[in-house]
């Protein structure tokens, strides 16, 4: 097996209530690209993506249900594990 | 760049959609609830057969001895659409998740006394495989039906039931402090006590007919117009009056949900005698066998609530179904 | 006593687990009648696991207001008359390939759905498709409703319910969405969430919602991306159903392979027509189809087989040759729209010199080559006037029902595509060893297939000539033809004034 990660994504609609998720995932995942295209923003990594609770409510300032990712996802690539602190996205 | 452009140059080409104006006329714009359920579903052409009902098409009318000229006479009186519908049960779900975190943040269950808890973990809680069965024979109707205002409606049936078995789920967490004990205790009661097996015999025949329409009767006319009146309302009432208030704060949502549905299985019933003395006929024999068979089956459950008057509240619920559905054309 | 706090995957347990029962006065055999039908083996129902944990009284909360906002839009891209805020009336024949072509899947996935969210045996997975049968519903009733606005300023958009019941190039989705609804439940799912909604869903929607963005279509940027949310769940259903049946019986592989096999080329078909939109429709295409190709299918496709390389599975058949022809086939198809425009329910257009060099730039191996003097000789003759239809009806292909129009792109691209085999003896004739496969495997199954070209000849579909056979179909005479002259046009000049050059003219 090759130890080469292949890409996960997340895409979001390119909105004020994606923006706090955006930096999250910004902070969160150092190595993330982040792309913005027409009316949505691709974030894609090697491997694994985190979207972190606690850090969406730091940038949001105030409680954020995981759930409420779904309001504005577009798409995404990758095996999901979602809970109430997280939102982790990867390839085994 | 900014165009000015003069409203008169803007003028619409037609109002609605083709179908809809042949339906309704092409005088004024069609409602959301017409764009959204009239004619989607498609009506020939198939390309093949059920691998597994060589019979009938994907979409057929012979799935049931229902005959219509036009399935689209019926119309959802509550003119629900995906959109007005989900933003309806938000707003009720939002009643609901107040009530449930009033009751649990005040802990009124302690209040409550045991008497009565025992009642509900007796006679409500097992409902929730009541309402799970409608779920999948609501669902089994959106799967069969014919037209996109049956499966529309049929959908939005079937997830309010699935709603309805959790919210009982979640009464039954809430009296036991989030054990599993009352769930488990109703379970075995489900499957075991004598006085639940009459009706968990008539549901499990109800998975199986052939017939979608009958399967309607069955499930939204009768096992609803009795269950509801009888448990909800009546069997709540005395709860009520015996200290159990608490409870009906949690099945608000039921309430208001039986009161609207009424609405719509009226308008259908209406809609489909009238079509013919055929369809009257075998929605007669429908609402006849079943009103008999569920009658039966939920007297030991009637007894067990209301005690010596259960019989008696029973008739009474009975009389006023059919009572109902003969304004509506459907006589026994 | 204090509650207990439970967590949200307990909690999601206890309020989708446990309500189902083993029935015992009817055999669950016969309660369940349709899910062993297929070879797929499930020994523990309960293995199923949901990927996202959704309860009804949330599902309402979340979906309202993704309502709420989407309504909200369309209200006020009507009010405004968003309508002229695109980049040219022109690219509403994507638009009206939607309507007519994808909403109808939506309904019939709707269906699909309702039939497993009732049939599967297992609580779980059936609570999962009946959240999937009731977001398709919405996908169908939002586009119809977004749509509306245009359908009420444009030609091409009135009757989408009738035509994809009939229209020859509408075939194309009907007799996908209808293999599929055929099929048993595994396979079903197998299809539609698997191969079409996981591999191959972000090729149309991600590429063209972000092409509508791009030509200032808001109001189905809108409805796309609100049902993009949803499509998220959906593949991650498809996902997690595949890894279920995988894990629960070795025996299920061969069978998933094939299911795999079969229906990642026929969805690979069907999107030959998402192409043609991509690359030739939008008036200004954010990506080509084949730089969405190698982004979503050959990057995030390898990821995900490579994922699932560990239960054996691997890449569908064809795969390779599905990706060498995505330096061909938008060409193909757009060039068979044109050459048949007088008998489409859109307005075709010769791509300007713009658009041309945007296509050799992005198809520097092919455009120039094969496809860009074909465009420029007809652009000679309708100059001219002596541009011509296609007369008769091409053949199509028996089982994805596109007229033959691909070629042999590994050996000779000149070449049409051309297989043909015998079944009880009759002839049949294929565009690819795809769909000969797929056919021989099945022959009873599409021998029944309703070919909108055989139907006309057995004059089943209005009359012998075009315009009953049109007439039929419902199209208007101002649906079809060039949109250069057409009455979109016409009104689109009206709008942006007369002296205002406008791209496409
Ligand atoms: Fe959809
Ligand atoms: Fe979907
Ligand atoms: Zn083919």
């Amino acid at each position: 097996m090759s130890n080469k990660k292949n890409t996960v994504f997340l895409i979001l609609q390119d909105n004020e209530d994606a923006r706090p998720i955006i930096e999250a995932v910004e902070q969160d995942n150092p190595d993330a690209n982040i792309q913005y295209q027409p009316g949505m923003v691709r974030m894609e990594a090697a491997g694994r993506l985190l979207v972190n609770r606690v850090t969406v409510e730091e940038n949001l300032g105030r409680e954020w249900d995981v759930q409420e990712l779904h309001l504005n996802l577009i798409s995404l690539a990758g095996n999901i594990d979602e809970d109430e602190d997280k939102f982790e996205i990867s390839w085994h | 760049m900014s165009i000015e452009i003069s409203a008169k140059s803007i003028t619409p080409v037609r109002l609605a959609y083709g179908n809809l104006e042949r339906r309704f006329g092409d005088k004024k714009p069609a409602s959301r609830y017409q764009e959204a359920v009239y004619d989607i579903q498609p009506t020939t052409n198939f390309q093949y057969r059920p691998l597994w009902d060589k019979n009938h098409d994907i979409y057929d009318v012979s799935k049931t001895a229902i005959v219509m000229e036009d399935w689209y006479s019926f119309a959802d009186p509550r003119q629900y659409y995906y959109g007005s519908y989900t933003i309806a049960r938000a707003k009720q779900q939002e009643v609901a998740e107040h009530n449930f975190a009033f009751v649990d943040k005040r802990d009124l269950f302690d209040a409550v006394p045991e008497a009565v808890k025992q009642a509900v973990r007796n006679i409500l809680i097992p409902l929730r495989h009541v309402e799970w069965a409608a779920n999948m024979n609501n669902c089994q109707i959106t799967d069969e039906c014919y037209g996109s205002n049956f499966s529309s409606v049929g959908m939005f049936n079937a997830m309010d039931r699935l709603g309805m078995a959790q919210y009982v789920t979640r009464i039954g967490l809430l009296l036991d402090g989030n054990e599993e004990a009352t769930l488990d205790a109703a379970k075995q009661a489900w499957m075991e006590a004598p006085q639940w097996q009459g009706l968990r015999h008539a549901i499990e025949d109800m998975f199986v007919l052939d017939d979608w329409f009958e399967l309607m009767v069955a499930q939204n006319f009768v096992l609803d117009g009795l269950i509801f009146p009888l448990l909800y309302d009546r069997f709540e009432k005395k709860l009520t009056q015996e200290g159990g208030s608490t409870i009906a704060m949690l099945t608000e949502f039921m309430d208001d949900w039986y009161k609207e549905t009424v609405r719509w299985t009226n308008a259908l019933a209406k809609v489909t005698a009238k079509e013919s003395a055929e369809n009257q006929a075998l929605l007669s024999g429908w609402v006849a066998k079943w009103t008999d068979r569920l009658s039966v089956a939920l007297e030991p459950i009637a007894i067990e609530a209301f005690g010596d008057d259960g019989a008696n509240e029973l008739v009474e619920v009975k009389a006023e179904l059919l009572d109902r559905l003969a304004k509506q054309g459907v006589t026994v | 006593m204090p509650a207990k706090k439970l967590n949200l995957r307990k909690r999601y347990e206890l309020l989708t687990r446990g309500m189902g029962w083993e029935t015992t006065y009817q055999k669950m055999d016969d309660v369940f009648p349709y899910d062993s039908f297929e070879g797929i083996k499930i020994t523990d129902w309960d293995k199923w696991e949901d990927p996202f944990r959704l309860t009804m009284d949330s599902y309402w909360k979340f979906q309202a207001e993704k309502e709420k906002k989407l309504y909200a839009v369309i209200d006020s891209f009507a009010q405004n008359n968003g309508q002229t805020n695109l980049a040219c009336a022109s690219y509403l024949s994507a638009i009206k390939l939607f309507i007519t072509g994808v909403t109808p899947l939506e309904y019939g996935a709707h269906r699909g759905f309702a039939h497993l969210g009732r049939h599967f045996r297992g609580d779980g997975a059936r609570i999962a498709c009946q959240m999937q049968a009731i977001d398709e519903l919405r996908h169908a009733q939002t586009q119809v409703h977004t749509i509306s606005h245009y359908n009420k300023h444009f030609s091409g958009l009135h009757d989408p319910f009738h035509q994809f019941d009939r229209v020859w190039y509408l075939s194309v989705p009907k007799s996908f969405v209808e293999d599929a609804m055929s099929s048993g439940p595994f396979e079903f799912i197998t299809s539609i969430s698997f191969a079409f909604e996981y591999v191959l869903t972000n090729l149309l929607f991600v590429p063209f919602m972000s092409g509508a963005a791009y030509n200032g279509d808001m109001a189905t940027v809108t409805f796309g991306f609100s049902a993009q949310s949803d499509e998220s769940r959906h593949m991650t259903l498809g996902l997690e159903i595949i890894k279920f049946m995988l894990e629960q019986h070795e025996d299920n592989l061969p069978i998933i392979q094939r299911w795999m096999d079969k229906h990642f080329w026929r969805a690979y078909r069907l999107l030959a027509l998402v192409a043609a939109m991509q690359d030739y429709m939008l008036t200004n295409s954010p990506m080509s189809w084949k730089e969405a190709w190698d982004v979503y299918f050959v990057e995030n496709g390898g990821a995900l087989f490579e994922d699932l390389s560990r239960y054996g599975l691997k890449m569908p058949k064809y795969h390779e040759l599905a990706t060498a022809e995505s330096d061909h086939i938008s060409h193909q198809v757009w060039s068979v729209f044109c050459s048949l425009g007088n008998a489409t329910g859109f307005h075709t257009f010769l791509p300007t010199e713009e658009k041309m060099d945007w296509l050799s730039e992005k198809y520097p191996d092919t455009f120039d080559k094969y496809y860009r003097p074909r465009f420029e000789y007809w652009a000679e003759q309708k100059k001219a006037g002596t541009f011509e239809y296609q007369k008769g009806l091409p053949q199509l292909c028996q089982v994805c029902q596109i007229p033959m129009v691909f070629t042999e792109v590994q050996t000779d691209p000149m070449q049409i595509s051309y297989r043909v085999t015998e079944h009880g003896g009759d002839k049949y004739h294929f565009c690819s060893d795809g769909c000969k496969d797929i056919f021989e495997f099945e022959p009873e199954k599409y021998v029944q297939a309703w070919l909108p070209v055989h139907q006309i000849y057995q004059g089943n579909c209005g009359g012998p000539t075009l315009p009953e056979v049109l007439d039929w179909y419902k199209f208007k005479p101002e649906d079809s033809g060039d949109y250069i002259g057409s009455k979109d046009y016409q009104r689109w000049q009206e709008w942006k004034g007369a002296d205002k050059k406008v791209k496409q003219a």
